[in-house]
């Protein structure tokens, strides 16, 4: 692919998504340090500046960086009660880690040249996985057989229920899928249009004719695609978490 | 017109190329492995910083800062009931003081009407001995005052009597004028 962009229009639109060895050429075993590991690391130390540094003054009128931090610990305490109900608090830690890292990975991935990774599938999988599997155990583990009760519609006609219960837990593991795919494909999508884009950019520099038109366009289109990313990026992690909540909350409470 | 059709067809070759040579990354299953144990990795960091250090630290923070602002809305409450008894004894202290000056002053007043009476009266008696020892007087130089009358006429009436060519008889006379003054 470098060989082709000197030469034409380069368009790469995966190029930020690839994972390569931080140090060397060599295979990627499970152990090797990669952007992966480098993009989580820098989110973990951001996390950390706003969390732990931030609040390190305990200050009753807070400063700035806490105040921060107190509005995101308040937005999702707010939200796991809110959706959960006072008995769901207790995985608040587990909701907040989720967040924390969902929000951290697709903002810093919107720095050009970073990587994002919540835009790959094996990540935000194992994300949704781990969800899927705490909403069941605790399930199970809370109210027994009576969890199986999420797939008995009893509101509904006798006849009609057995149908229902099959299409309730079909839905049910599709769960981890949507939640995953959905978080992956939006950050995925919106890096790669800005990708594409932008790759339209150096069309001036061939052609004045043409350039003059499609070159102002494309700088255009990825200020607005980035303006629209930002919100993407905030919405989604807000979407992940709330959904983690309301599975949660199937959990806890399967008779409503 | 030709440069356009040439960026036109690179745009294809590239896009086409593109697409056909790079597969998504996000589907290469040998850097799977690599992820998800960084994630894992991320993820339990991310839970021993929260429910170690930020989590218990931000919930002391905002359980302070509540009790604080409790504290306070208590303490100004107390101190707009002692504000409000200190009013009040502020007004039983000034009624206090302003019946101690009615009192005080109905005694002074009483006590100046006493001694006025008392001294009065004093001036009364003394005006009264006064008006009689005036009168006693009067009296005597009203009768003085008369004597001198007669005598002083009865010189006269002899005068008159000398100069009219008769003979006074101060007996005659004497009787006559003492008539005439008393009538």
């Amino acid at each position: 692919m470098a060989e082709e962009a000197s030469e034409g229009l380069a368009f790469h639109p995966m190029e930020p998504f690839k994972i390569h060895s931080l140090f060397g050429e060599g295979p990627i075993h499970w152990y090797t340090p990669t952007n992966v590991t480098l993009w989580m690391a820098i989110g973990l130390i951001c996390m950390a500046l706003l969390l732990v540094v931030g609040t390190r003054g305990r200050a009753i009128i807070p400063s700035r960086m806490q105040s921060l931090a107190e509005l995101v610990y308040g937005f999702i305490h707010k939200m796991v009660e809110d959706v959960t109900g006072k008995d769901g608090l207790k995985f608040f830690p587990y909701i907040f880690t989720l967040f924390l890292f969902i929000v951290f990975s697709n903002f810093l991935g919107l720095i050009p040249l970073s990587f994002t990774p919540t835009a790959h599938i094996a990540v935000t999988g194992v994300l949704a996985i781990l969800v899927f599997v705490t909403v069941t155990v605790v399930g199970f583990v809370k109210n027994g057989t009576h969890f199986l009760g999420l797939f008995w519609v009893s509101s509904a006609p006798l006849a009609l229920r057995p149908i229902l219960a099959v299409i309730e837990v079909i839905s049910y593991f599709v769960r981890p899928v949507s939640h995953s795919i959905r978080l992956a494909g939006n950050m995925m999508a919106g890096h790669a249009v800005i990708e594409v884009f932008a790759g339209f950019a150096p069309v001036i520099l061939m052609s004045a004719a043409v350039g003059v038109l499609v070159t102002p366009l494309s700088v255009l289109a990825v200020t607005a695609m980035y303006g629209l990313e930002v919100i993407v990026a905030l919405v989604q992690a807000y979407v992940f978490t709330i959904l983690t909540c309301v599975y949660l909350k199937d959990a806890l409470h399967p008779g409503h | 017109m030709e440069t356009e059709q040439q960026v036109a067809e690179m745009a294809t070759d590239a896009a086409h190329g593109a697409a056909a040579a790079v597969p998504m990354p996000q589907l290469d299953l040998s850097t799977f492995p690599n992820q998800i144990f960084w994630l894992c990795v991320a993820l339990v960091v991310i839970y021993w910083m929260l429910s170690r250090i930020a989590l218990p630290r931000i919930s002391a923070v905002l359980a302070d800062r509540q009790s604080t602002i409790a504290g306070d809305i208590a303490a100004a409450e107390d101190y707009k009931l002692k504000a409000k008894d200190a009013e009040a004894a502020y007004e039983k202290a000034l009624a206090d003081a302003r019946a101690q000056a009615q009192k005080i002053i109905a005694e002074t007043k009483a006590e100046i009407q006493k001694d006025l009476d008392a001294a009065t009266a004093k001036a009364d008696t003394e005006i009264a001995k006064r008006a009689t020892e005036s009168e006693a007087r009067i009296n005597e130089i009203r009768a003085g005052a008369l004597e001198a009358v007669e005598a002083v006429a009865r010189d006269a009436a002899a005068e008159i009597v000398v100069a009219l060519g008769g003979q006074a008889d101060t007996g005659a006379l004497a009787t006559a004028v003492g008539a005439r003054v008393k009538g």
